[in-house]
């Protein structure tokens, strides 16, 4: 019996037995599924091959970006030097005109290649003097590459990078030939130098700022007077008498900070350092003005490794110069992640009050279908059109009209009747809340009925079932929900850019001044900023570097900031888990 | 249970259905729950029929019935659980202390507060073992902190529990056994000291030992409550039960001494079902 079974599925045909016909017990491929499941396993494995390339991608370019790197002088066929930090490779085919220009080695050197060439891609550098940041050399054309030990690579405040030598210093208006130049000396010259920019940074910031501010409350009170009793009559008189003597005080104070400024730069013009081009041409430039320069060919790996974490501080921890292209993105850090919160403070009590109506206490109908099937056509709609919405209806709408109501001094100039970091953060709170409750609405389903009739056998309302047994349970879900429009906000940058986002707001969100945080101001977000370094800067080569760290930034960010939301969730999960009233 | 519905629907007439036969064992305490002439539909199908009947104060009183014949409706009928069911319909009324529950003026949440409700799954809410039990004190707005422990050690204890989780009252709820949380479930009924405690099947999902637990302590709490307590198991009814009801297809078949259902029935249909002819 057995052996016949088995000889059955074997074959799988037709088989009559004792002269009837029975049913096959066979399954065929279809039937195992097989070929479904090596669908299945390679639609998997290319999502995951894709999206670790593409991690992959950023992270080693975000990493290795800061890596100080060689520089390579170039001796070419027709006798010209160049200076510069190879930064990629590629073939291409020269084109006609230039294979007729060539020496008839050249021509062979192609021919041997199929027509087809190798070139460098070096970043010369020197923008002020030769108005190119890059240059491309070609195999054929190099004769002599070389790694000189005493090129220095400049970074500058302005103007981009340096690349060749030091001609010679100026030390308190004492001039010192590059023979005799002491590079512990420089250093530490180069060092106080950069001191007293910053001081002069912080006296502008701090001291001119708080002044500034003072000086424009003055005027405020002003106005806010003329307006309140009319602009001729006593009552304003008295303000703008009294605003005149304190605005001729805090002006005094204004020039002593800029006397102050005056005699720093003093000091900085007295200390200036001669760069010396390959090709000779010199260029003379306050100390002050370099922010880091090293022989890139002549250093140990500590000294690679120290430059590495300085310029990664840097980035972190400063302001952005050099039209975004350098320095570091701390406002749009501090952008992205205010917005982000604030988005989430307010998606969250929103989605979820929107989600327990809906569940909780909505008559299910035909109406509450029609919401929820809205609710989840919101989710496609294109992010832009929130940002049309967000700037008309919150920035135009709502925030001309608070203007007009609570800050009529500041008018014509809006204050909340422009983009800002609020509207920007209703707009994106708006676009995200259909994932908020369609996640808390699945979430409070869940909640088993029998919990429910629990509760209200023992005698609570309904309020306080959902309070203590129904929103406990579902709350790891709903967390969930948070987390993914988090993610989802965090990365979004198109409708940014109509509520508030901008190129550079040096002004962060928040300050000294009442009242600390000023949700008006428009700001910087790390999204935008990849977008403006990668495709709206002069020099899209040298934006590259950049693009790759601040995405590799704005992605460790978000991690960082979903983690930290699911181990609060995990959190919850336990402490409600193990008991809770 | 569809079958079950079926047939409901297919008796055609009252008229053509004997009335009720009574034999009600009395306990001295007077009336608890009086059950008149209640029908009840889900939409348009009627799952119950014209079911009369008197529970006994102090007394545990058993449903019994084949599968879908409404037991579980009727016995969550006392204390209004059905509300949550959109187009429910009855007709009749429940005298709880001379008030119909079903009239508009009473009000649900103090009704339930007077009765506890064990259901035939074990449901603990995910707090600790403690929150669970005091819950029912916590949303009548009792805060002190004395009175929750007694009361907490107090209800533990009746529901035979107490020693099992004195060490571990902080815990999860949810890390006790089945038969555990049941028990735990039927402390939370009793800690608010009602004056009915309804139990659902509470020992469908138990091993013998637990189910001989709770069936002790249906013994203990028996004068003190009003038990209704609905089960399929017949030596179950008729070992705990003062007084048995039998339903079959919506309707009352018969009420009354337990001893006299299980050994001399006035109907044959009573007859048929616990000596397991049918059902
Ligand atoms: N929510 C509901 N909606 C519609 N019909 C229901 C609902 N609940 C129960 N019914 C029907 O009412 C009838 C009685 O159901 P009930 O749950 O009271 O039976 P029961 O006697 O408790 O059965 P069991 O012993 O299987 O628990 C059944 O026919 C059932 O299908
Ligand atoms: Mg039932």
């Amino acid at each position: 019996m057995s052996t016949e079974i088995a000889d059955r599925r074997a074959t799988g045909t037709a088989q009559t037995v004792n002269g009837r016909a029975v049913r096959r017990f066979t399954a065929d491929v279809s039937a195992v599924g097989e070929p479904a499941l090596w669908g299945f396993g390679g639609a998997l494995a290319l999502g995951i091959i894709l999206i670790a390339g593409f991690l992959g991608l950023i992270f080693v370019n975000g990493v290795t970006t800061f890596w100080p790197k060689p520089i390579a002088v170039v001796e070419t066929v027709d006798g010209r030097m160049l200076a510069g930090v190879p930064t990629r490779t590629g073939v291409y085919r020269p084109g006609e005109r230039i294979v007729e220009a060539m020496t008839p080695e050249q021509r062979a050197f192609l021919e041997e290649n199929q027509g087809f060439s190798e070139r460098t891609l070096f970043r010369t550098a020197n923008f002020d003097l030769t108005g190119d940041d890059f240059t491309w050399v070609s195999d054929y054309q190099k004769t002599e590459v070389t790694f000189p030990a005493d090129f220095f690579y400049f970074e500058r405040r302005e103007w981009g990078p340096f690349v060749g030598r030091i001609a010679g210093i100026v030390i308190d208006d004492v001039a010192i030939p590059a023979e005799a130049v002491d590079m512990a000396l420089l250093r530490r010259e180069q060092r106080e130098a950069r001191g007293r920019f910053e001081q002069i940074r912080r006296i502008e910031r701090r001291d001119i700022g708080a002044v500034n501010y003072r000086i424009e409350q003055e005027r405020l009170s002003r106005r806010r007077a003329a307006l309140r009793h009319g602009a001729d009559s006593p009552q304003a008189e008295a303000a703008a008498a009294a605003a005149a003597t304190r605005i001729a005080q805090l002006e005094e104070e204004f020039r002593s900070h800029q006397d102050r400024i005056a005699a720093i730069r003093a000091i900085d013009r007295e200390n200036r350092i001669v760069l010396e081009t390959i090709d000779g041409r010199q260029k003379e430039t306050e100390l002050s003005q370099i922010v880091r320069f090293f022989a890139a060919n002549d250093l140990s790996f500590t000294d690679k490794a120290g430059i590495y974490v300085a310029r990664w501080h840097e980035f972190l921890t400063t302001e952005p110069r050099e039209a975004n292209m350098e320095g570091g993105v701390l406002p749009a850090i501090f952008g992205t992640v205010m917005m982000t919160m604030i988005m989430v403070v307010v998606v969250a009590p929103f989605g979820v009050i929107t989600a327990l109506y809906l569940r909780e206490y909505a008559k299910q109908g035909r109406i509450v279908s029609a919401v929820r099937i809205s609710v989840n056509n919101l989710a496609g709609v294109p992010s832009i059109v929130y940002g049309v919405f967000g700037l008309g209806f919150f920035a135009y709408t709502m925030g001309v009209t608070i203007d007009q109501l609570f800050f009529p001094e500041r008018l014509p100039s809006p204050t909340f009747g422009t983009g800002g970091i609020l509207w920007a953060s209703l707009t994106l709170a708006l676009l995200t809340v259909p994932v908020v409750i369609v996640a808390s609405e699945e979430a409070l389903a869940a909640v088993p009925r029998s919990m429910r009739e629990g509760s209200l056998a023992c005698g609570a309302s309904k309020w306080q079932t959902i309070r203590y047994v129904v929103l406990p349970k579902a709350l790891p879900g709903i967390m969930t929900g948070l987390i993914l429009a988090m993610a989802r906000g965090a990365g979004e940058v198109a409708p940014l850019m109509l509520v508030g986002v901008v190129k550079l707001a040096p002004a962060l969100p928040f300050d000294q001044f009442f009242p600390f945080i000023h949700l008006e101001r428009s700001f910087m977000h790390l999204g935008f900023h990849i977008f403006d370094v990668g495709f709206q800067s002069r020099n899209s080569e040298a934006g590259k570097p950049m693009v790759f760290v601040t995405t590799l930034l704005l992605l460790t960010l978000i991690v960082a900031m979903n983690s930290t939301a699911i181990i609060i969730r995990n959190r919850l999960k336990r402490r409600y888990a193990t008991g809770h009233f | 249970m569809a079958i079950a519905r079926a047939e409901v629907d297919a008796i055609p007439q009252r008229e053509a259905f004997e009335p009720t036969a009574y034999h009600v064992k009395r306990g001295g305490e007077g009336v608890a729950l009086d059950i008149r002439k209640f029908n009840l539909w889900y939409g348009k199908a009627q799952a119950l029929y014209d079911v009369s009947m008197e529970v006994q104060a102090g007394l545990v009183t058993a449903l019994i019935g084949p599968s879908g014949c409404g037991k579980s409706t009727l016995l969550r009928c006392l204390n209004r659980m059905n509300d949550l069911i959109d187009e429910l319909r009855i007709d009749g009324e429940i005298m709880v202390g001379g008030q119909n529950i079903y009239a508009s003026s009473i009000d649900v949440i103090a009704l339930r507060k007077r009765m506890g409700m064990v259901f035939q799954k074990p449901n603990p809410f995910a707090m600790s073992i403690y929150d669970n039990v005091v819950y029912p004190l916590r949303v009548d707005g009792v805060t002190n902190k004395g009175v929750l422990e007694e009361t907490c050690e107090r209800a533990l204890r009746s529901a035979a529990l107490w020693n099992e989780v004195k060490d571990r009252l902080k815990e999860s709820a949810l890390g006790l056994s089945g038969g555990q949380q049941q028990r735990l479930c039927i402390a939370r009924g009793i800690a608010s000291d009602p004056e009915v405690l309804l139990m659902d099947e509470p020992c469908s999902a138990l091993d013998p030992i637990a189910t001989a637990k709770i069936e002790d302590l249906i013994s203990e709490l028996k004068g003190q409550y009003t038990i209704v307590i609905v089960t399929h198991n017949m030596q179950q009814a008729a070992r705990v039960s003062d007084n048995t009801a039998f339903m079959y297809l919506g309707r009352l078949i018969e009420y009354g001494d337990t001893e006299r259902i299980f050994e001399n029935p006035d109907k044959t249909q009573t007859q048929d079902y616990v000596t397991g002819r049918f059902g």
